[in-house]
């Protein structure tokens, strides 16, 4: 139906005057979007099949090649934008509920960029981290209640199992079945370089990655892929996937072409089949439940693994920390609606859950309203851009930050959000293996190590700025936050004052 | 223009202790004599003194030194004092005309003990009751302030130059085994006595130079435990943490120095097993109580005197001992001019603390 037709979003354009017609775009593109005319010697192209990944860009050796934005466009309505008026034409042919991937890219407000650090001037001197120790290590899990001793009056060592980071930073979740094998040997390595977590995902642990345990997170979701005695005992702790922001109110989705070789092994389901979680734990109905769950996994791993309750940012966020930090679990985790996803129902993504900046806040400051603060780590993704947003997250009240899409960036994604078509071309988001060989884990995970170590390098300025030198001193620290062009309802949520305050 | 409480008011400034192990008393001129030399130190917007032993007829009662900056305030505080409080004494504390000196509040002292009844009522321990009247007091009672609450001992604080805060309370008319001293030198122009140093609560009382970058950190931590920082000031939150430290949670002053001035990891890893597995525990422990940014500070206490300064060592701190007397000075020239002739003079290294106990506990 000539209604479902519609002009490309981008266009590629082509400089035919630096074109050697040498194919690599042909070779490169999962997509097909480039084809190669033998009658004319020329390479032409399906803008339609672009998904604007800049693979052929990047690999064109006569840099020929660039994507636009196109300029056509339906007749201007402030209401019915042209991407509303496509995604339903979509929805009136296939019936289906739309799909997308990577984090909510609609124009909400990002309160990072919202927010200014401070420094020292005079009463205060800066610290310079050329010259002066400067900690950015950590380590998460609950403070006791009490100092206990022996006979002797010696400290008696009354802490949890903890998590030791040399940074505040871990990667976030995401399963092998999401993304590649090599994206995973990359995360897995670089963790174990840094001194730092990743995060299984829900699909489970490869059998080659067992080795890399005391820098892993495994993680159980509803739908309990690949959890078995092993890989809870494989990790440093244990993540109890709740709700994810992305995707608040539902569970897990990984299309069945993903779902092939290894990765349905790992998962323990057949080949082939879509693994959608379900939207709950279907043994959790009510925080109680979850107290049962933290407690089942403490216990078969004989108390040795800290605990991570991790859920989506929506409204009443505060009041289901204060309900986890009683649960039992150790760390909890909290994914802003800015989180990214392999894949999601569109409406979902972009209209469900809270900025992750209003919903730490919030927490924090209940946590600490009721006291239980120091019982419970917490620790925020969705989504952290940069080192800044580590140091204001840090500030508003976190103890660590999860990175998913910033880690997936220093691997080669270039956020084309199509991760649920299994045409990765960048071999991160895909298990079609010409394509996941793209990635070189050698390469990938030193990208990691690099990335993880310049935003320390940047962390450790910012503090000495602010005279900090320990992380500790800057978690909480909101007098170090100044917020700028926000309401005053924005600004008691975020409990900063206002630049000039 | 808003006041102290109101707005967080960093400042500079100098601070000398003195102590005698054998529980000797003298008398508080010889403190202002040897603040008086850092005159420069301060700028004339608060000055005080701490003096532990000067209350021997009263020293099993709490004495409560307050601000009222009305006789309403007077009037709802005694009554509050009253319902939970048996009054043994109370009367104005003698002060004498200081031209510099003024806009005094109404200043008051009570010899108080918590009433049995309440008390058992409460559940608490007398010192946690004490402790929670005083919050109530400080952020519940308008232009009502609790200038210190301890055994024994008192604090004498106000807006001027020390030297000139002493004479108006007329300090060498007491006596004791320890003093504190501070000038201050805000970088505002507070109306409010309150914000003046020392800080008090029980018989902790804090003096301190410096400007702590983990301010908010610390305080949001401190105010999770029923503290109310009412004053935004480093020293009231400085006092709050080690109330807590180490009434609270029984750490011992080395431990709380192995917390609030915490050795760096890369330090701790070289220490003995035994010893780096307790520093690495307090860290871990109370990782939120760590200051950071240039201080020096002394603590008073019931029976001693701590003198600490940060881990970077960014403000001053000299210690020096006679016989029986030990000294700590932001500089050293304080200390000479009330003993000149010393047995040992030393700065020490930042984080190290140095405590001084009575004898026999005094």
């Amino acid at each position: 139906m000539p209604v479902d037709y519609f002009y490309p979003d981008y266009e590629v354009e082509r400089n035919y005057d630096r074109c050697i017609v040498c194919r690599v775009c042909e070779r490169q593109c999962a997509n097909k979007a480039h084809e190669y005319l033998e009658t004319a010697n020329k390479m032409v192209c399906d803008d339609a099949k672009c998904v604007n990944c800049h693979r052929c860009v990047s690999l064109c050796p006569t840099r020929s090649l660039k994507i636009v934005k196109s300029t056509h466009t339906f007749k201007a309505n402030a209401n019915w934008s042209g991407k509303t008026i496509k995604e339903l034409y979509h929805q009136a042919e296939s019936g289906g509920v739309l799909l997308s991937s990577m984090g909510n890219p609609e124009p909400f407000p990002v309160y990072f960029d919202k927010l200014l650090i401070n420094a020292s001037q005079v009463t205060n001197p800066s610290i310079d981290p050329l010259r002066e120790p400067m900690e950015i290590q950590t380590s998460l899990g609950p403070k006791p209640k009490a100092v206990e001793r022996d006979a002797k009056g010696r400290i008696v060592n009354n802490l949890g199992p903890q998590i030791q980071l040399n940074l505040p930073v871990m990667f976030s979740a995401m399963s092998y079945g999401s993304i590649s094998y090599n994206a995973h040997e990359s995360l897995a390595r670089a963790a174990a370089e840094l001194g730092i977590l990743y995060n299984t995902g829900e699909g489970g642990l490869h059998e080659d990655f067992y080795k890399y345990g005391p820098h892993t997170i495994v993680q159980v979701a509803s739908g309990r892929f690949g959890v078995h005695k092993d890989y809870l005992e494989s990790g440093a702790a244990i993540e109890i996937k709740m709700g994810q922001g992305a995707k608040p109110g539902i569970g897990g989705h990984l299309p069945g072409a993903k779902t092939v070789g290894d990765v349905s092994r790992t998962r323990m389901i057949p080949a082939g089949s879509d693994a959608i979680s379900p939207a709950p734990h279907h043994d959790i109905y009510s925080i109680e439940d979850l107290r049962q769950l933290v407690y089942s996994l403490k216990e078969a791993t004989e108390w040795k693994k800290p605990v991570i309750v991790k859920i989506a940012a929506v409204h009443n966020v505060a009041a289901i920390a204060s309900g986890i930090a009683r649960s039992g679990a150790d760390i909890l985790s909290i994914d802003g609606f800015r989180g990214g996803t392999g894949a999601a129902p569109t409406r979902i993504r972009d209209n469900v859950g809270i900025p992750i900046e209003l919903a730490l806040a919030s927490v924090d400051t209940r946590l600490r309203d009721e006291g239980i603060r120091d019982d419970i780590s917490v620790v925020v993704g969705g989504s952290i851009r940069s080192s800044a947003d580590i140091v204001k997250a840090i500030a508003l009240g976190a103890d660590c930050v999860y990175i998913g899409t910033a880690a997936l960036l220093a691997l080669g994604c270039h956020l084309c959000r199509s991760c649920h078509s299994d045409l990765c071309n960048w071999g991160i988001a895909t298990q079609n293996p010409e394509l996941v060989k793209r990635l070189n884990p050698n390469i990938g995970y030193k990208r990691l190590v690099n990335l993880l170590t310049a935003w320390g390098h940047e962390i450790k300025e910012m503090m000495g700025g602010m005279g900090i030198n320990s992380i500790e001193a800057l978690r909480g620290n909101r007098l170090m936050l100044r917020g700028v062009g926000l309401s005053r309802p924005e600004l008691d949520v975020l409990g900063v004052k206002h630049a000039g305050e | 223009m808003r006041q102290e409480g109101q707005v967080r008011i960093p400042s500079g400034c100098a601070v000398v202790g003195a102590i005698s192990r054998t529980g000797k008393v003298f008398d508080g001129e010889r403190m202002i004599q040897s603040i008086a030399v850092m005159h420069d130190r301060s700028n004339g917007l608060g000055g005080g003194f701490a003096a532990y032993g000067i209350y021997p007829d009263y020293k099993n009662y709490y004495a409560f030194h307050l601000f009222y900056q009305t006789p309403a305030a007077r009037a709802e505080c005694e009554a509050f004092l009253d319902k939970h409080f048996d009054i043994i004494n109370l009367s104005k504390i003698p002060t004498r005309k200081v031209a510099s000196i003024t806009d005094e509040p109404l200043i008051w002292r009570y010899f108080v003990m918590p009433l049995p009844t309440k008390l058992d009522a409460s559940q608490l321990d007398d010192r946690e009751y004490v402790a929670r009247c005083v919050m109530r007091i400080n952020s519940q009672i308008e232009n009502a302030f609790v200038v210190s609450s301890g055994k024994n001992m008192g604090v004498f604080k106000a807006v001027g130059f020390p030297e000139d805060v002493g004479r108006f309370y007329r300090l060498d008319e007491y006596e004791g085994h320890c003093f504190t001293a501070h000038g201050r030198y805000p970088t505002n122009t507070p109306g409010w006595w309150g914000g003046a140093h020392p800080f008090a609560l029980l018989d902790y009382t804090v003096v301190h130079n410096g400007e702590i970058s983990s301010y908010d950190a610390n305080r949001r931590t401190v105010e999770m435990h029923g503290y109310k920082c009412t004053l935004q000031t480093d020293t009231e939150v400085i006092t709050y943490m080690i109330d807590y430290l180490h009434r609270r949670m029984k750490l011992t002053f080395p431990e709380i120095a192995g917390v609030i001035a915490a050795s760096f990891w890369q330090t701790i890893e070289r220490r003995p097993p035994e010893e780096r597995a307790a520093l690495e525990y307090l860290r871990r422990a109370f990782p939120s109580y760590l200051i950071t940014g240039p201080f020096s500070i002394l603590v008073g206490f019931e029976n001693g005197l701590l003198a600490l300064g940060d881990r970077l060592k960014l403000r001053s701190m000299v210690a020096a001992e006679k016989d029986d007397m030990v000294y700590f000075s932001s500089e050293e020239a304080a200390i000479r001019a009330i003993e000149p002739v010393l047995d040992r003079v030393w700065a020490p290294k930042g984080g190290e603390p140095v405590l001084v106990t009575l004898e026999q506990g005094g």
